[in-house]
């Protein structure tokens, strides 16, 4: 394992493929939570905390279940369920032992189950760094982090849109614009400023 | 008359793309050539297809406490089916739909077609259902993505469009060129709704 390799994942997951605005991930939420930069904070943490657990865990079910017995294929519906169970499971947990953290994340919770972007990082971590001969225990370092990563790249995307979108209410769009076109208008917009990053070489 | 409707209003009066912002992920991704919106197009209608018809038969099997677990399973497996078929029969197609295959799986028109109809309705009207909303979404990914490779690299179909002078706007092809073409489409479908309600209102008057 090398830093520079793990530098590289962080910079990578954040800026250069952010999940929303170069990968396409984890749409629904970015347009529907992103009203005011308070709960796009909320549901960001919510979707960090999820991700880094989800990439833990499917690394198990995939390394130690799925890959001895030979039904990799089986890949996509282990992850959902697994996935679905984990926010079920996070939920409960947080409620019992913290009713605060519960207050401001639990709305957020059982909207991650179908957020593409946490079974999209589960699946981009089996092709790019578990189906690779790299050896268990960096894998196992590079999806973690993978996963950390890609989740504050998506609250860095959500944050900014929703502290644009508060902006936005002052100025005069018109009728037909008013809402999600808008919002995509300024995605693209967000997503040009993105791809000056994609020039970094690291 | 009803059972025409079924099969329509997933073009226009509930677009799952341009009316309802459901399925953006994939409806984006893919929408880079006309064939890649093609193949995401039949792919998710096959799935919704099957998850409506098989969902509608066990529609009073499901307990309701645990519905949204087994429409997963369901539809997960008839994405585990396209994803192998996909793979063996049409690799490059594979290749280039990517991880968005799997994704199909948390695509939110087939689950909130199994939740809002096939869970309430007959096994034919809720297959009825899953062609129509299947069409209306490849009709979505395909004028996305029309749009896109004839101002992104000139062609329609791997077919020059322009003639050798044109440049291409290689934006178009890229995420960027993606939000604004469906921010701009859904503000003209916004548009022609009003106008629509418009005349309506002025009809009910007059």
């Amino acid at each position: 394992m090398d830093l520079g390799q793990l530098f590289a994942i962080i910079i990578g997951a954040i800026f250069v493929s952010n999940f929303v605005l170069a990968r396409f991930l984890g749409l629904c939420p970015f347009v529907g939570v992103s009203k005011d930069p308070a709960s796009a904070l909320g549901m960001g943490m919510a979707v960090i905390f999820v991700m880094t657990i989800a990439s833990l865990v499917t690394w198990f079910v995939y390394v130690f279940v799925l890959e001895p017995l030979g039904i990799t294929y089986l890949r996509t519906i282990a992850f959902i369920l697994v996935i679905a169970t984990l926010v079920q499971f996070v939920e409960m947990v947080i409620e019992k032992t913290s009713p605060a953290l519960h207050r401001s994340l639990g709305i957020y919770l059982p909207l991650i189950t179908t957020n593409c972007a946490v079974l999209g990082v589960a699946v981009v971590n089996v092709d790019d760094f578990i189906i690779t001969d790299l050896p268990n225990t960096v894998s196992f370092i590079y999806t973690v982090v993978h996963g950390l990563a890609a989740g504050v790249g998506f609250t860095l995307a959500l944050v900014l849109m929703a502290s644009i979108r508060q902006r936005l209410q002052l100025g005069g769009v018109p009728k037909s614009m008013q809402g999600i076109p808008i919002t995509f208008i300024v995605a693209g917009l967000m997503a040009i400023a993105f791809l000056g990053f994609s020039g970094l070489k690291i | 008359m009803s059972v025409m409707k079924e099969f329509t209003k997933g073009f226009y009066d509930e677009n799952p793309v341009f009316r309802l912002a459901l399925g953006l992920c994939p409806a984006l991704a893919v929408s880079t050539s006309v064939e890649n919106a093609l193949g995401m197009g039949a792919a998710a209608t096959f799935v919704l297809i099957g998850s409506n018809m098989v969902i509608s038969i066990l529609r009073k099997l499901i307990p309701a406490k645990v519905r949204i677990p087994c429409f997963i399973v369901i539809i997960a497996s008839f994405v585990t089916i396209v994803e192998l078929m996909m793979g063996a029969y049409l690799p490059e197609l594979s290749k280039s739909l990517g991880i968005f295959i799997p994704l199909i799986v948390v695509n939110c028109v087939i689950l909130g077609r199994a939740e809002a109809y096939a869970s309430k309705h007959g096994i034919f009207l809720s297959a009825l259902d899953g062609i129509g909303m299947g069409l209306g979404f490849t009709f979505a990914l395909v004028l996305l993505g029309a749009i896109r490779e004839i101002l992104g690299s000139g062609k329609l179909m791997g077919y020059m469009v322009f003639g050798p002078g044109f440049e291409p706007v290689l934006l178009m092809i890229m995420a960027p060129g993606a939000f604004i073409t469906l921010g701009l489409l859904m503000g003209y479908f916004n548009t022609l709704d009003d106008r629509r309600k418009r005349k309506l209102k002025k009809d009910a008057s007059s």
